[in-house]
């Protein structure tokens, strides 16, 4: 058994440690915001942070996640508000929205770090997040008004 | 299978006028029965709400819930067709719910008479039968206040969800109405012609709104195909036989099913699942299923580099004849008799639709009825063909529809949901069935491969007078539909053809364009833009070959060929907003292309002029798209921010494919695994986009893929006014790009 918070929460799993977080986080414990894209750290649609640092958790072990905090986008905020989520809004940022978690999740991290980023580490920060919907200036306008209105 | 007569399709002869005239638009005016399943269902639920029609229940509180037919992928539906109903209904838009509703005929699209969301005519197709529906929700609240305060219904009118009598001065809000409101036992009937709203008193239609997905998209809380669970369930994963119509001869199944929490190993005709108790067991023991396919298959042999050989050397021949697609005039004899002849040749490989959510569905199959979990552009397909596939009556079947991580033409074809159900009725629970990436590229269904040879006769002036576009390929039709569907289409593969002509430009008299068949060996599909992605490649190409060789400006000479009104204004709305003309930063350049789109064109289509302004490093051979300017008309415009997104994002998947998409094929087998070697459009690779919509009459059109048919001529076009080379094959990848700076 592995321990654990999930967006606050005490979780525990009991898949065998090497099972990849996102389909504990998904399937064990019913947090389906986290999306399945690529399971290979190619796409970012399974981005989630463990201690506050954005991971990919279709090749992130459960047990990598012992005793540490993982946030997911249904904790990013209690009311779904972060400045990040108001901006996406504003900025009418999704489609289809199946890469919209990972995105918010990988600009929160950016965010978190540096508050007023400027575009070109806006661009080399998400750049590993596809969007086969090609909402990628959307997002850039989103985080950039995020920044922003904080 | 959905009847769907193609011929019925082509022959929807509305002229745009007519939608809202009295006769034509009748025929689109569905028959809605009173407390439809939706809105039962929610009268139900809601207590003293009142279904007033398949579409509209309004609540006492004044909660008016609108049933949203189409399923929604992206292409903001959701929010486009509840609007449309609002309208009319005169409903207060800040009240309005919307609800995915059922799949039911009450909600058929009507010309698939389906619910169905391909070819972008969700908005086409269902703006008619939507207006009536909120009409007549909106005569139905207006009767009841007539009766209740003894006054003409003819003396109240409507305000944003109030009713009004100004000879008294009295207001009664939807929400009083819906309190005490009988329905009626027969419902109003409604006449196009009188009842609805002249254009000029449109409240919502044509003004932006906010799309009401938006928010769950923004917070993990919008459910996907993928999210659906059910008690009990079990997780599949399936590997498909790599080659069209083969399937699985052996399998070490024994040993797999002995791996850590594998429940069974399924075979199926094409494929073979592994069902486990979690979907991370189920990826695992996938991982160490060795299958036998059978052999001998015509796609054994495909091997795409050898083939695109073999389909330029056919278009060359003229022996190899085409079917014809599309003809005006003697296209031969004008070509005959030119003063000169000018050929170009165009090649485009494969393509994969990458939707970001692999393909899946959930099945619970029990004996007295089947459910299937999934985000689908084909709920009532579905039905269908899960029945069948189960030997039961399609009543028994019901389809829980869920939104779409991008469906693009892939989710229009519901293999997914079969193999679930066979899958859920073999191992005896429900099964939730979701193919890994690589499984679902492997077995991804294609835009296939092309080559494109045309033939332009000019006089000596330097004008077209004939025209002739042999495309050369794979049917898709049969494909996606059933063998035997495009030859009783009058025998043209729309999917495949699409913009293989040349109707805004009818100044050019003699066009011909033809389909050079290939073997049949690819899993092919409908791809977001269809066949206009290569044959406007191809065309405006070809267009910008012969304006340089007359010496002649890209702009005038296109304008040379057309005096329509919408394309005149398209081409030079795009020329304005680009600069076209006007000195640019050296090492840039501008490229122009036109199109049309849709499926009734030119009947009724939709138009797009694009500019592309490009850099090349010479070194590494990379392409940079710094700007991409795009002029669109697609008639009526319901709702322009949704527009707007569907260009953009139409725009960029447009570039994509023309700059990295490339499945290849060796032996049969797809050369390309996962997102580190089918390359998708990254942030930093995307230009600055600007788009300006015109606005048009009625109908609205095709809007969703309007974006995708001018992306790739205007780069290649771009890149010859840069280098003086033209881009022939799509996609322009670096090697390409330096084999062209070096020819
Ligand atoms: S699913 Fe993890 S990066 Fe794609
Ligand atoms: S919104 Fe569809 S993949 Fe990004």
């Amino acid at each position: 058994m592995i321990q654990f918070t999930v967006n606050g929460e005490d979780a525990r799993s009991e898949q065998p440690p090497d099972t990849p977080l996102l389909w504990v986080i998904r399937d064990e414990l019913g947090y389906t915001g986290t999306k399945y894209g690529c399971g290979a750290a190619q796409c970012g649609a399974c981005t989630v942070h463990v201690d506050g640092q954005p991971v990919r958790a279709c090749v992130t072990p459960v047990s990598a996640a012992r005793g540490r905090k993982v946030t997911t986008i249904e904790g990013l905020s209690a009311t779904g508000d972060h400045p990040l989520q108001r901006a996406w809004i504003a900025e009418q940022v999704p489609q289809c929205g199946y890469c919209q978690s990972g995105q918010i999740m990988q600009a929160a991290a950016l965010l978190a770090k540096n508050k007023r980023p400027t575009r070109a580490q806006i661009v080399q920060h998400m750049n590993g997040n596809l969007c086969r919907c090609g909402t990628y200036n959307r997002i850039v306008r989103a985080i950039e008004r995020a920044a922003q209105e904080g | 299978m959905v009847e769907r007569d193609e011929a019925r399709l082509l022959d929807f002869n509305v002229s745009r006028r007519a939608f809202l005239g009295a006769s034509a638009g009748l025929t689109f005016a569905i028959t809605l029965g009173l407390g439809g399943a939706g809105g039962a269902r929610k009268a139900h639920a809601a207590g003293g709400a009142h279904a007033l029609n398949a579409y509209v229940s309004i609540e006492p509180n004044g909660t008016i819930r609108i049933q949203a037919p189409a399923p929604e992928m992206g292409q903001g539906v959701m929010t486009g067709l509840p609007l449309i109903v609002a309208e009319e209904l005169d409903a207060d838009w800040s009240r309005v719910v919307v609800e995915q509703s059922p799949i039911a005929p009450a909600y058929h699209h009507p010309i698939f008479k389906a619910q169905y969301v391909v070819a972008s005519i969700s908005t086409l197709g269902y703006f008619m039968p939507l207006r009536v529906a909120g009409a007549q929700a909106r005569r139905v609240l207006i009767d009841a206040v007539a009766e209740k305060w003894g006054v003409p219904a003819a003396e109240l009118a409507t305000e944003p969800s109030t009713v009004v009598h100004a000879a008294s001065g009295r207001k009664i809000s939807y929400g009083e109405v819906a309190a005490f409101a009988k329905p009626p036992a027969h419902p109003p009937k409604i006449d196009p012609a009188k009842d609805l709203k002249p254009g000029d008193r449109f409240r919502l239609i044509g003004r932006p709104v906010e799309r009401v997905d938006v928010v769950a998209k923004s917070t993990g809380r919008a459910a996907y195909g993928i999210d659906a669970r059910v008690p009990g369930m079990a997780y599949a994963t399936l590997v498909r036989a790599p080659v069209r119509g083969s399937g699985p001869m052996s399998a070490n199944a024994d040993a797999v099913r002995k791996l850590p929490g594998v429940v069974d190993v399924v075979m199926l005709g094409h494929g073979v699942a592994v069902v486990a108790d979690t979907f991370a067991a189920a990826l695992k023991a996938r991982r160490q299923l060795k299958v036998e396919w059978k052999k001998g298959l015509p796609g054994d042999a495909i091997d795409t580099d050898r083939d695109l050989e073999k389909y330029l050397a056919d278009g060359r021949d003229m022996k190899h004849t085409g079917v014809v697609f599309h003809s005006a005039g003697d296209a031969a004899g004008a070509i005959k008799g030119a003063a000169r002849v000018m050929v170009g040749e165009y090649l485009s490989d494969h393509v994969y639709h990458a939707q970001m959510e692999p393909m899946n569905s959930t099945a619970s199959v029990r004996p007295d009825g089947v459910d299937i979990w999934v985000g689908t552009q084909a709920p009532t397909r579905t039905t269908l063909d899960v029945a069948a596939a189960l030997g039961i009556g399609a009543d028994k079947v019901h389809v829980h529809q869920h939104f779409l991580g991008g469906g693009f033409g892939r989710r229009a074809t519901v293999e997914a949901s079969v193999d679930a159900a066979l899958i859920a009725k073999a191992v005896g629970r429900p099964v939730k069935l979701v193919l890994s990436r690589e499984d679902d590229l492997a077995a991804g269904t294609f835009r296939p491969m092309t080559t494109q040879r045309i033939e332009a006769g000019l006089d000596a002036s330097g004008r077209i007078v004939g025209w002739r576009q042999r495309v050369v390929g794979e049917l898709v039709g049969d494909f996606v539909y059933q063998p035997g569907y495009v030859e009783k289409s009058k025998n043209r593969d729309v999917i495949f053809m699409s913009g293989a002509m040349l109707p805004y430009y009818e100044k050019v008299a003699n066009v011909q364009s033809e389909h050079v068949r290939e073997p049949e060996r690819t899993r092919v599909a409908a791809w977001r833009g269809i066949g206009s992605g290569y044959t406007k490649f191809a065309i405006e190409s070809m267009i910008d070959e012969i304006a340089h060789a007359q010496k002649a400006d890209p702009l005038a000479y296109r304008l040379s060929l057309t005096d329509h009104p919408r394309a005149r204004r398209v081409l030079e709305k795009v020329a304005e907003m680009s600069g076209w003309g006007k000195q640019r930063a050296s090492g840039t350049a501008l490229g122009l292309a036109f199109a049309e789109y849709g499926l009734f064109a030119p009947k009724i289509g939709s138009l797009v002029a694009a500019v592309a302004e490009i850099s090349v490093d010479r070194r590494s051979g990379r392409i940079r798209v710094h700007n991409y300017w795009a002029a669109a008309d697609a008639g009526l415009v319901v709702n322009p921010a949704g527009f707007q997104a569907q260009m953009e994002s139409a725009i960029v998947w447009g570039l994509s494919s023309a700059l990295k998409e490339q499945v290849t094929m060796t032996n049969g087998v797809v050369q390309q695994s996962n997102f580190h070697e089918y390359n998708i459009l990254r942030m930093s690779e995307v230009p600055a986009i600007h788009v300006e919509i015109l606005r048009g009459p009625p109908p609205p059109t095709m809007v969703g893929e309007l974006g995708v048919p001018s992306a790739a001529p205007a780069i290649a076009n771009a890149f010859f006014a840069l280098t003086g080379k033209r881009l022939r094959h799509v996609p322009f990848t670096p090697a390409r790009v330096q084999a062209a700076l070096k020819a």
